[in-house]
């Protein structure tokens, strides 16, 4: 059976897929709100969501549209502020952490900042918000990102977030907590982890209808394959209807 | 060990000058002066803004933009012609409207966009173009700590964000090794405003504050402000306050100006009472794309308003009443 799907509804799925029951996650803007909705109807009824300015374990029934709104505590455990929030993830209570960012490189760091120079940019982009916070403090961080050359890049103008940063063992050289780091990442084109050895990207399946060759094509870098390159499975009609019906009614996202 | 200590090593620096010093003790005289009677601080936002804010002051809102945030203060603030201003933030609607009107000159800088509308063109101007002349770069979690930092009366806080990267190396933060465990930790150091903004959901006349739902950087900014200027949904008598002490976020004695502001939030949302009015900030952001039309928006929602209730009056009461939750 084939159901229509839009490119946003395929990431919202993927990156839900990602997230265990039972764990925490912390939640930015957009899609990860939409992807975590998902998952407590779907696989992970006991997803526990932290929202940066305090609102933790909320039950995520109207899509919220700022970090700091009132749906991100909507009949939440509790409501505190933004040091405790980040002092509990800090404290290495945070399981997942969601990522989105201008450019990417192949250790997983992200850029956020600027596009050219610091002093002088080109494009000055809205900066690290939360986002450095939770690259550092968080155990498993997974990045959404749109998929071109001009996103996965060799060189990024500015290390925002950080990533595995120079490859292994810098994270911790750096001082960031031991065992943390990037652990996937989700696209219109792919889904994407790290060789454990060489902290290096790598391709692990690939969306519908999408080519290794694609993949490559769009990536600036080189990206390291898989032994087994499987495939994603398309949204379900389960995984629409509870999107299109109770996550993003008005179709925001669609 | 005291080898260790008397030789702690600095393993890396950030490069950036400190925006607003570190300087505790003046923080402390600031302090015992200020009046631990319980006097009203009612006022109006000028009066607030005449009284307490300086050309190049260092100032600071909370929460942010379309959140509980002090909107018909950053109004009056916009209306008064001062400027120049150095500014902490994380920012939305309430930093675009100061930048619309060319006010920034530095910023400890942590996220100013719309969230899931992208990027402020007002910012990409002002800091393209150079009239943002400074802009140091922290995380979120960083800037609230430096807060903390100054709410707790050290000079600065360890904390092991930022480290390994350019936010970290665009800042004025020092990483060093901790002497106790050998742990590199970074030291931002403690951010003490000239002026804060918060706005709060009720406060008695003397400004004893309370907040409802998540707390943001409330506690930690107020008391890490000189000067804090409130505004409350509502004032309530001080029994009220009174008879539930464990939910007094702000204590009178940090307060320098209380000011009434029903929908002191709006265009924002405010927890319980009202959501964010979402066509007039879809608005304000299509106008942001034009210098001309930001303009014009400037004058028609800001500049050409006297004050709070001509805004209230220009918005109407069918307006406020659609926004506002139902019980």
């Amino acid at each position: 059976m084939t159901t229509t799907y839009t490119p946003s509804e395929l990431l919202i799925c993927l990156a839900s897929r990602v997230m265990e029951d039972g764990t925490t996650a912390f939640i930015g803007t957009g899609i990860p709100m939409l992807a975590a909705s998902l998952a407590q109807s779907m696989h992970a009824p006991n997803l526990v969501p932290i929202f940066e300015f305090g609102g933790t374990g909320a039950i995520l029934e109207k899509l919220p549209l700022a970090v700091g709104d009132m749906r991100t505590f909507n009949k939440a455990v509790a409501a505190s502020g933004i040091c405790d929030v980040m002092e509990t993830a800090q404290r290495g209570f945070v399981e997942f952490g969601f990522l989105g960012g201008a450019q990417i490189d192949c250790y997983g760091n992200i850029n956020s900042t600027v596009i050219g120079d610091h002093a002088r940019p080109k494009v000055r982009l809205p900066g690290s918000g939360g986002a450095n916070d939770v690259g550092s403090s968080c155990w498993r961080t997974i990045a959404i990102m749109r998929h071109d050359k001009r996103r996965f890049v060799n060189k990024l103008d500015f290390l925002t977030t950080p990533g595995y940063l120079t490859g292994p063992g810098a994270r911790e050289a750096a001082g960031l907590a031991a065992g943390t780091g990037p652990y996937r990442v989700v696209t219109n084109l792919c889904v994407m982890g790290y060789d454990k050895k060489s902290c290096r990207m790598k391709l692990l399946s690939l969306n519908p209808g999408m080519t290794v060759q694609e993949v490559i094509d769009n990536t600036s870098f080189e990206l390291l394959m898989a032994e087994e390159i499987t495939r994603n499975e398309p949204p379900t009609p389960e995984e629409l209807r509870i999107l299109r019906e109770k996550v993003d009614p008005d179709g925001l996202y669609r | 060990m005291s080898q260790n200590l008397k030789n702690i090593p600095v393993v890396a620096e950030g490069e950036a000058p400190l925006i607003q010093p570190v300087d505790m003790e003046s923080f402390r005289e600031h302090n015992r002066k200020k009046s631990k009677t319980l006097i009203s601080k009612m006022m109006t936002e000028e009066e607030a803004v005449d009284r307490f804010v300086k050309d190049g002051d260092y100032i600071g809102f909370e929460l942010y933009g379309t959140v509980r945030c002090p909107v018909s203060l950053t109004r009056a603030l916009v209306r008064s012609g001062k400027k120049d201003f150095r500014i902490a933030g994380q920012g939305v609607y309430e930093i675009d409207l100061l930048l619309a009107m060319d006010l920034v000159r530095e910023i400890d800088f942590t996220y100013i966009g719309l969230e899931v509308y992208g990027v402020s063109e007002l910012l990409r101007r002002r800091v393209e173009s150079g009239s943002v002349r400074r802009i140091v770069e922290w995380s979120n979690a960083g800037i609230s700590w430096r807060f903390k930092a100054a709410s707790m009366g050290v000079p600065f806080i360890p904390t092991r964000c930022m480290l390994g990267t350019d936010t970290f190396n665009k800042s004025s933060a020092v990483a060093i090794e901790c002497p106790f465990s050998g742990q590199k930790v970074a030291l931002l150091p403690a951010l003490v405003l000239d002026v804060g903004f918060i706005h709060v959901n009720r406060a008695d006349i003397y400004g004893n504050c309370q907040i409802d739902g998540i707390s943001g950087f409330a506690f930690e900014m107020a008391r890490a402000s000189k000067n804090l200027i409130i505004s409350a949904e509502e004032i309530v008598d001080t029994s009220e306050i009174r008879k539930h002490p464990g939910r007094t976020i702000i204590p009178y004695y940090l307060v320098d100006a209380l000011i009434k502001a029903p929908f002191g939030s709006w265009p924002g949302e405010m927890t319980g009472l009202y959501e964010r009015d979402e066509p007039h900030y879809r608005m304000f952001i299509e106008s942001q794309k034009d210098p001309e039309t930001v303009d014009r928006y400037m004058k028609e929602w800001v500049l050409d308003l006297p004050d709070h209730q001509a805004l209230l009056d220009k918005i109407g009461k069918n307006r406020l009443d659609e926004i506002t939750l139902k019980k």
